[in-house]
């Protein structure tokens, strides 16, 4: 068992254990801890799969930014939940069965695809000492996909105003 | 050089959606069920990365970069939507907001 596959399984274990902590746990504060460790268990995964670039801006920008606005929403309406996290009902229950339904259907393709035990491409050492660096990223993105970056920077910019708009008691 | 096949990353990402849509479907919190559409849309970035490294693409790093850009529009446009509903109702419990329903 060489180390990368027990990293595999330490980080899977985490993401899904505080995944299943975020639906499981009562106060919303510590639904949100947990959904920020899952995150940084995941960044792991993200490393594993070579994607440093991609593991560092899923440490700042969701783990950071997305989990503190959650955290702010939280607090400033202290919320104090009460009861039962989910009562049991005919459409909750039909719900948990088809998550069941659609794991076990996922899981079973999956398992039929052809099994690659190694990634072929990477015996070539000039193209793994490149691949996902933010170099080689950089220059996809602002070539290729530059058009798709740019409509995403005006969706942050409508995504401001709409939430001052939204957000604010008399506009 | 050996290394762990794709498919347990995808089995991975299939667990992470399916914990993910279960919060969506099961918990009466509206930011629970907020957390858990960010947790569906990790799987869905889980994936991208899987594939883009056992193709050697990098395109496929350039997916999660949008996915979690378009995350944060999202998250800060739905958090608004709940500040305005809680603000309006009181309350943040999706049981209690229906009135769309008929």
């Amino acid at each position: 068992m060489n180390a990368e596959l027990v990293l595999f399984w330490l980080f899977a274990v985490g993401t899904i254990g505080s995944a299943v902590g975020v639906i499981f746990v009562r106060n919303p504060v510590a639904s949100a801890m947990s959904l920020v460790a899952s995150f940084f268990f995941l960044a792991g995964i993200y490393v594993l799969l070579w994607a440093h670039t991609i593991a560092v801006l899923q440490v700042l920008v969701y783990a950071g930014a997305i989990m503190v606005l959650f955290l702010f929403v939280i607090m400033l309406l202290s919320l104090t939940d009460t009861g039962p996290i989910a009562h049991v009902s005919p459409s909750r229950i039909a719900g948990a069965l088809a998550t069941a339904g659609l794991l076990v259907a996922l899981v079973m393709a999956f398992r039929k695809l052809p099994s690659s035990d190694t990634v072929s491409w990477a015996s070539d050492a000039g193209q793994l000492a490149t691949f996902g660096t933010i170099k080689q990223l950089g220059a996809v993105l602002y070539t290729q996909w530059l058009f798709p970056f740019e409509a995403v920077s005006l969706l942050l910019l409508v995504a401001i105003v709409g939430a001052v708009v939204v957000a604010k008691a008399r506009v | 050089m050996p290394v762990v096949p794709t498919v347990n990353y995808l089995i991975l990402a299939a667990a992470l959606f399916c914990v993910g849509m279960l919060g969506v479907l099961i918990r009466r919190n509206a930011l629970v069920v907020f957390m858990c559409i960010e947790l569906m849309l990790n799987a869905a970035n889980l994936t991208f990365l899987a594939f883009a490294r056992e193709r050697g693409d990098v395109t496929g790093h350039i997916s999660p970069f949008f996915i979690i850009a378009v995350a944060a529009a999202e998250a800060a446009v739905g958090l608004a939507i709940v500040i305005s509903v809680f603000r309006n109702r009181g309350t943040v419990n999706i049981e209690e907001i229906q009135s769309m329903k008929h």
